[in-house]
């Protein structure tokens, strides 16, 4: 085994561009997975009954069953239902959809763990429901809720990877063609390897600095 | 979808829950060590355990099950695929476990254990009567948690071919041209095994839980 660099540093633009797909994936399906995560918990909180029982159940399907069999119904099964999809907004939409499902019950909890007794000391100073979630709740919930983003920020780096498998041409597609047509294909996995590890490892330092630096607004 | 069609995807979906529960067991077996290790006050044990935690958490499954299927080979040892995908994902799950285990062995009171020195227990009399039961009863529900985070990573073995229930769910809307059907059909198994072992963890958590004090 004798891996040769200068394949990689030929392919550079090719590499650094499956890099900025991963990262752009990874990035998105974060803010929208976050953002839809927290709609979710908060139509399941304070929503209407029957809207609460729809999102859940479409919660636990998403959370229930494999990323690749959703993202082969998503790609594979949706030009039967009208739903063409090129690979990268198909993963897009995937990934999307598989994070707010697991950011939902992290906010989930996070609302629940909220102490009853903040909730009632501002209602009984005439604070509106909504200024109760913006100005207590939500503050509150970011602590308490902060090291499973970050968890879930590493889940979600490493799902990306899977969807290579439907072409996203994002850096595991990327290099691990590189590798294979070049007869390097265990060294262009080594090297994936390396880069995903670096970038979980990257993403728990930086979710343990934001702990620590945001501990003095813990309630508890 | 015929019934015969129906019958190979439960026995892709008996495939699917065989591997997994064998990794789990294989996990757990290596997690129990490297969680020992990792605890251990000898560096040279634990610095090996923490890489081999970090690694194999850090790395995308996918990565890991291809490089042991194409690593293996290429140092000379050559493995059917079922067995290297039953490596990759026992590795796995074992650095998550070991993760679990320590969690809950650094979770035990420690009031207990200065109270078990106290009434003379010797170290190993401790580990056996006060740490392991209370350490294990506190891991039960992150273990059955790997369990279906483990049966829907499963799926991914479907890439190094083995026939499992989203390979038999790839193969079959291959030939029947019905991919919206048969991916279904298999999110539909893969819910249904999550469901059930979701309900067994927790009646295992409540038979634990007779005879404790809180």
């Amino acid at each position: 085994m004798t891996f040769d660099v200068s394949v990689i540093v030929a392919a550079l633009p090719e590499v650094l561009a499956g890099l900025e797909v991963t990262l752009g994936i990874w990035l998105a399906a974060m803010v929208f997975g976050a953002l839809g995560g927290f709609g979710v918990a908060a139509s399941r909180r304070f929503g209407p009954k029957p809207l609460g029982i729809l999102l859940g159940s479409i919660v636990n399907v998403l959370r229930g069953t494999p990323f690749l069999v959703q993202i082969f119904l998503l790609y594979f099964g949706g030009p039967f239902i009208g739903l063409k999809l090129d690979p990268i907004p198909a993963g897009l939409i995937g990934l999307s959809a598989y994070a707010a499902a697991n950011f939902s019950e992290i906010f989930r909890a996070g609302f629940a763990a909220i102490p009853l007794g903040h909730i009632e000391a501002a209602q009984c100073v005439g604070l509106t429901q909504a200024e109760i979630v913006r100005r207590i709740m939500v503050p509150e919930m970011t602590m308490l809720v902060l090291p499973q983003c970050v968890n879930m920020a590493v889940v979600l780096v490493k799902e990306t990877a899977v969807l290579s498998i439907i072409a996203v041409p994002e850096a595991m597609a990327v290099i691990s063609a590189l590798g294979s047509q070049q007869y390097a294909f265990v060294e262009s996995l080594f090297l994936l390897a390396l880069i995903y590890w670096s970038l979980v490892e990257l993403c728990s330092w930086a979710g343990r600095g934001a702990e620590s630096r945001l501990s003095k607004y813990r309630f508890s | 979808m015929s019934l015969r069609l129906f019958e190979l995807m439960l026995t892709a979906a008996g495939y699917t829950v065989a591997i997994s529960a064998a990794a789990i067991a294989i996990g757990l077996a290596i997690g129990i060590l490297v969680c020992a290790a990792k605890l251990s006050p000898r560096l040279w044990l634990r610095w090996p355990a923490i890489v081999f935690v970090s690694f194999f958490r850090g790395v995308p499954l996918l990565v890991q099950l291809l490089l042991i299927y194409n690593l293996l080979p290429s140092l000379g040892i050559a493995v059917p695929s079922l067995v290297a995908a039953l490596i990759g994902l026992s590795l796995c799950t074992a650095a998550y476990q070991a993760e679990n285990l320590r969690g809950g062995f650094i979770s035990v009171p420690r009031g207990l254990l200065e109270a078990a020195d106290m009434a003379g227990l010797s170290p190993w009399q401790q580990f056996r009567r006060i740490r392991a039961p209370i350490a294990l009863r506190l891991t039960v529900p992150a273990l059955v948690n790997e369990a279906i985070l483990i049966l829907k990573a499963s799926s991914l073995i479907s890439v190094v071919g083995v026939v499992e229930l989203t390979r038999m769910a790839q193969n079959l809307s291959a030939s029947t041209y019905r991919p919206l059907l048969f991916y279904s059909v298999a999110g539909g198994l893969y819910l249904a095994i999550n469901w059930i072992v979701a309900a067994g963890g927790s009646v295992g958590e409540r038979v634990l839980r007779r005879g404790r004090l809180s």
